[in-house]
């Protein structure tokens, strides 16, 4: 078959300037190169109804004229076996209200790896939008011993194909160039295909056609990709897919079944064979191929015995930052919040404003912004391991460990993270292509005991063993025990999700390695800042919002005369302490600790601070909980028992090993999986599994004559 | 002499030929549209340190797959 060369002229982008789309396959320089177009200038937000990230900026024309750019995610290929291609094939053909409708596209292909770049490449030339091609990472391939005729692929597939290496910024001035000509040609380059998919695909197309607006090619990407599985569903509050068009694509897709069962595989195999040919007059090797930079790098890298030991020291690495090195940062911001608390408190008359701004409002603002070093520090490390490659040789070497539980080996950075806090680890999920897996990682990262749980633990544990000799041996060894369970009950969920709930057909394990490459630290710090600003926007809200409901609730309503202590007691959330006593007590729980409980959803060490206001420690901080720690132990219940005994304070532990006492975390698995449903399951079965395992704990102790 | 071995059975370094995949399954089409079909010359690189997954080597580029998967794609070896 013939490939045709005639630029046809596009449809004349009127007064307003055009609208592009970015795809290409993953690991291709996609979001390098769109950093490099929009700058700071970009939107971030989420696809309604779904999990994937949309991306939006605006990029200037060499002319000064603003072109707005979608950024889609990367994918292999059109069809819709996952969210991800979903969402390419809904935007590209126009079918989401939510987005607009591109007018043109914008491939990028790795040069260095052209045959499986133009599997997508082509099919995307098949939609019959105006496209400009860029072949990115031109050095790399030169290296290798390709040399790509880049006017030669422009003739055969008759689209504008521009040279570049957008991590150096050569070849940008081209490409913005191309993107603001009138003239930009809509490709004609069509893969042949079988006669009876052919027939099929005309016969559903007739019966699609009702957007007169829409060009032809159009209408017959999608009735190839209704015949293919592709659609199956209209996008939330998009146009309905004609259920004739559909019922038709069904009959012939059994039709297909019938007389030539491969039919899907020969679609595939055909593209393959044309781009092969295409390969063959266009890429001249200059010199043989050898074992490249990256092959003889990955030779230690994923080593038996170095890769475990390189692989431990960059987990180390990123675990020492995010669980030390962000401690200064974070101890500033308390400082800093404590130091504009006491001005505001000097210059504001007290009452119940200044008490609203500095405990409520100022304390929720700085409850955001302490998690922003943890989460700066994660993801510029999660940048440099993804940007270097090195992130999916780590996802290699862990792969086989994680799927012992049905997890994969990109969960694992996510869940190590969550030992410092769960709210920056949570956020690391989106690494994790396959949203079951992404899911199934979200539910039980929570269960890593997160540094928010050590100040409890460590009051508890001193309360529970007596200080002499031994006793800091004794001390870690309990410390050690609960973050043992607190793994173990991770990966048990693991596997139970991903066993029960979220089970379904593997998608299986196909991931990419890409070849070494030097990152660009200007897109790892926007990246970063990216993510920053998504959390404050969407998660920081919340938080927020809550924290001032919060403080509310423990300062309402006032009572006249009386300590802190009073004043706690008789607040709302004291009374709702009280009030929740009876369902606790079998806990071992009093409904002080109650009240302490139900203080900590703010962040769990106000645990320790609350329980110092209700048993009216002055100046207790958590550093020194030695006064406090004897308090607690002088605490007598109604008929004379102390209240901290030792199995109280084991039950507790146990408590807040598993509860989701965390309203952070909340706030970021809503934003993280867009919809309330799953931290409100998540706050339901962690709870419900917190409760059981300190009953037992606490019941069997007393059984046992303990307590 | 040809032959015809899971990919899951090549030892590291080997080469060889796509024979057959399974049919009718969302995994094959996903390796096909990856570029892994019959008739593409692959190379099996190396296992993970802990035996899975397995990365080969296709068109080019590398590629990391489990071996339970891969015991189902035939290659013709030598």
């Amino acid at each position: 078959m013939q490939a045709a060369v005639q630029p046809r002229e596009a449809p004349a982008a009127g007064a307003r300037s055009p609208v592009y789309a970015v795809v290409g396959n993953p690991n291709c320089g996609k979001t390098t190169l769109f950093n490099a177009l929009t700058g700071l200038r970009q939107k971030v937000g989420n696809y309604p109804g779904v999990t994937v990230e949309k991306k939006e900026g605006t990029c200037f024309s060499q002319h000064g004229n603003p072109i707005r750019v979608i950024d889609l995610p990367g994918t292999y290929s059109l069809s819709a076996r996952s969210v991800d291609e979903a969402i390419v094939q809904e935007v590209l053909l126009g079918l989401r209200p939510d987005t607009a409708r591109p007018d043109r596209v914008i491939c990028i292909i790795d040069a260095s790896n052209l045959e499986r770049n133009l599997f997508l490449a082509t099919q995307v030339i098949e939609l019959g939008l105006p496209m400009i091609l860029v072949l990115n990472m031109m050095d790399v391939a030169e290296k290798r011993g390709l040399k790509i005729n880049a006017k030669k692929l422009e003739r055969l597939l008759g689209v504008t194909v521009v040279p570049c290496q957008a991590h150096k910024g050569e070849g940008l001035i081209e490409l913005r160039l191309a993107m603001s000509r009138r003239d930009l040609s809509v490709p004609t380059w069509r893969c042949s295909v079988p006669e009876l998919f052919s027939t099929a695909r005309g016969e559903v197309q007739e019966c699609l056609e009702i957007d007169s607006e829409r060009p032809e090619p159009q209408d017959c990407a999608e009735a190839a990709l209704l015949l293919g599985d592709g659609i199956t569903h209209a996008a939330p509050g998009g146009r309905p897919i004609n259920p004739e068009a559909l019922h038709l694509a069904r009959k012939w897709q059994q039709k297909l079944d019938g007389e030539s069962p491969g039919w899907r595989s020969e679609l595939v195999a055909a593209r393959y064979a044309r781009i092969g040919e295409m390969c063959r007059v266009v890429v001249r090797r200059t010199h043989p191929d050898r074992p490249s930079i990256t092959e003889r790098i990955d030779g230690v890298m994923l080593h038996p015995l170095w890769g475990w030991a390189i692989l431990g020291s960059v987990m180390c690495c990123l675990f020492f930052s995010i669980f030390s090195l962000a401690e200064y940062p974070m101890s500033w911001i308390e400082r800093g919040t404590a130091i504009a608390g006491n001005w505001i408190g000097s210059v504001m008359p007290p009452g119940a404003l200044s008490d609203l701004i500095i405990d409520g409002v100022l304390a929720g603002v700085g409850g955001v912004i302490i998690f922003l070093p943890q989460i700066m520090m994660l993801f510029f490390f999660i940048g440099l391991l993804e940007a270097t490659g090195y992130m999916s040789r780590a996802a290699f070497i862990l792969d086989r460990l994680m799927g012992k539980v049905g997890l994969q080996g990109k969960s694992f950075i996510p869940l190590l993270s969550s030992y410092a806090c769960a709210v920056p680890g949570i956020m690391a999920t989106r690494t994790i292509e396959s949203p079951k897996d992404r899911l199934a990682t979200i539910m039980v990262a929570p269960f890593m005991t997160c540094s928010a749980r050590l100040p409890v633990f460590l009051l508890m544990i001193a309360a529970l063993v007596p200080t002499g000799e031994a006793s800091a041996l004794q001390k870690s060894g309990l410390l050690l025990l609960l973050y043992s369970l607190g793994t173990g009950a991770a990966f048990c969920f693991a596997w139970v999700f991903k066993s029960t709930l979220l089970r379904g057909e593997s998608q299986g394990h196909l991931m990419e390695l890409p070849p070494y490459r030097m990152p660009s630290l200007k897109s790892v710090l926007m990246e970063m800042m990216q993510r920053v600003k998504i959390f404050l926007r969407r998660a920081g809200t919340i938080i927020l919002g809550i924290s001032i409901l919060l403080w509310f609730l423990m300062s309402y309503p006032k009572v006249e005369e009386g300590s802190a202590t009073d004043q706690l007691s008789q607040s709302i959330a004291g009374r709702m302490g009280q009030a929740i006593e009876p369902i606790m007590k079998p806990l071992g729980f009093d409904w002080k600790i109650d009240i302490g409980v139900l203080a900590s959803f703010a962040a769990r060490e106000v645990f320790v601070s609350t329980m110092a206001i209700i048993y009216n420690v002055e100046g207790a901080d958590p550093d020194s909980s030695g006064r406090l720690v004897s308090v607690l132990r002088n605490q007598k219940r109604d008929d004379g028992r102390p209240v901290f005994t030792p199995l109280t304070c084991i039950s507790l532990m146990v408590f807040y090993v598993f509860a989701l006492q965390c309203m952070s975390t909340v706030a970021v698995v809503r934003r993280e999986t867009n919809s309330w449903r799953w931290p409100i399951f998540q706050l339901v079965y962690m709870t419900v599994l917190a409760y059981t395992a300190s009953l037992v704990v606490y019941q069997t102790g007393r059984f046992l004559g303990y307590g | 002499m040809k032959k015809v071995r899971k990919l899951s059975d090549m030892s590291p370094g080997e080469s060889g030929v796509v024979e057959n995949m399974p049919e009718k399954s969302g995994f094959t089409l996903r390796m096909q549209e990856m570029g892994l079909l019959p008739g593409t010359v692959i190379r099996f690189v190396r296992s993970g340190p802990l035996g899975d997954p397995m990365e080969i080597e296709l068109r080019g580029y590398f590629l990391s797959m489990r071996r339970c998967e891969a015991s189902m794609v035939m290659v013709a070896v030598g």
